[in-house]
This record gives C-alpha cells, structure tokens and sequence, in this order.
C-alpha cells in the first residue's frame, strides 16, 4: 500500500478531529457577567414583548415544561413579579419547547401574571448558550448581565434573586 | 501490514469521531422524560437486585452500600 495514502488519511482524521474539537470549543462559549445582554427584539420571539423595557431591571430565565426545575421556580419568579414589578423589574420566562402545545398545556396548569414568550428558533437561547436547565440572567438597567443563575436550587435561589434584583433597583433609584 | 494497521486506526477515529454529538440542555426534552429514569420502578429494581444477588453473590454492586462480595 502507498505510504502518502496513509498519511494523507491520517492528516485527513486529524483535521476531522480537530474541527470537531474547534467546534465543540466554539460551542461552549457564552455570555458573562458583565456582557451586553443581546437585544431582546431582534430574536423573533414568539409572543409579545413589554413595550419598554430599557432602563428596567429584567430577570431573563430559560424554561421548558419537562424541566422539574423550572416547575419550581414559577412561583418564586411570580413572587417576585408582584413585588418588585411596580418597582421596575420585568420577569420574562423564555420557553424553549420543542412544542408549542407543551408550554400551552404547562402555562394552563401553572397561570402565571409574568411575561412569557417562545423562542422557537432556539436563536436566541443558542446566542446566549446556558449551559443548563433552566438559567437565568439578572439584567440592569444599563443592559448589561448582573448575575446569572445556572439552574435552580429552591428558596436559596429565590434569595439570591431577591436580593440582586433588590440591590440593582435601589442603584436604579439612586441613579434617577 | 503496518500501514494497514494505521490506516485501520485512522478510519476508526474517523468513525468514531462522527459519532459524538452535544446535546444541548434545551434538548434534553426526551432524555428528561420519566420512563428515562433507571429508579421508576422501585418493585422492579428490587427484583432484579434479588435475581442478580442470588445468581451473582454480588449484593450492592448498584451503587449503594456494600462491595458486591456476597458478605451480606
């Protein structure tokens, strides 16, 4: 057998590897504390987005109805919507169903008064690319991310969202 | 034969190599699903666990206590 094959097709397995590789890293990027949260209405979201969200604190969370997870952090995300809303936090939940039925049927049995709307292009949730179900990001009135939240762990998560969500609107009120 | 060899080896890394995918969380919509769980059946397990510890001697060996010497 001619040995420049064998090489060739060693070069070509190595190049296929290292794409993969390349890409898998390209994957694994995402947004950090500290970023521009990317515009909101530039993602064709499913669903309508409040009218005028800049200058307002935002709590960005991913969620699909078969996430256990998500189910749980409704009712804080619901708690909060009541008592900082009024104060200038928007709570928008991201649906990332593959069906739209799914999250109707979810939203039936779970009414909530937060806003929520569906990205069905998975565009947006790939341009931010959480690394787990579901994630959230705190975004302050400057548009940039605050803190972001990979999963949820129950009443300690809800502290901490009270809280970061508590201290940037009192920077919110300073600033006015 | 040797290059033979190599060759065999580059295609496997080839074949190998394409077979792995990532799985993003938001697509994890059927791996989520309850009858994805190995625990969904608790009568079921402890059935198997009877079998597999009498034919084995090898009681605990699914990942709770004891070393899978049959000492229990």
């Amino acid at each position: 057998m001619n040995m420049s094959l064998v090489k060739k097709s060693l070069v070509a397995s190595a190049l296929v590897l290292g794409i993969c590789g390349l890409t898998a890293l390209a994957g694994g990027k995402g947004i950090k504390v500290g970023d521009d949260f990317p515009d909101l209405g530039t993602f064709s979201l499913e669903g309508k987005l409040p009218d005028d969200l800049k200058g307002k604190v935002i709590l960005v969370d991913f969620w699909a109805s078969w996430c256990g997870p998500c189910k749980d952090s409704f009712p804080v995300m619901e708690e909060l919507q009541k008592t900082y809303g009024e104060k200038g936090l928007v709570v928008l939940a991201v649906n990332l169903d593959e069906e739209k039925s799914a999250m109707d049927d979810f939203l039936k049995k779970n009414k909530v008064n937060f806003t929520v709307v569906r990205d069905a292009s998975k565009k947006l949730v790939s341009a931010v690319n959480i690394s787990s179900m579901p994630s959230s990001f705190i975004i302050g009135p400057d548009g940039k991310v605050a803190a972001i939240h990979k999963g949820f762990h129950g009443k300690e998560t809800g502290k901490q969202y009270a809280k970061e969500i508590g201290d940037l609107l009192s920077k919110r009120v300073a600033s006015k | 034969m040797k290059d033979r060899i190599l060759l065999a080896a580059a295609l496997g890394c080839l074949i190998l190599g394409s077979g792995c995918a990532n799985v993003k969380p938001w697509e994890r919509n059927t791996l989520a699903d309850y009858t994805m769980r190995p625990d969904r059946d608790p009568l079921t397990i402890s059935l198997c666990e009877h079998m597999w510890f009498s034919r084995e001697a090898a009681s605990g060996g699914r990942g709770v206590g004891g070393g899978g010497c049959g000492c229990n």
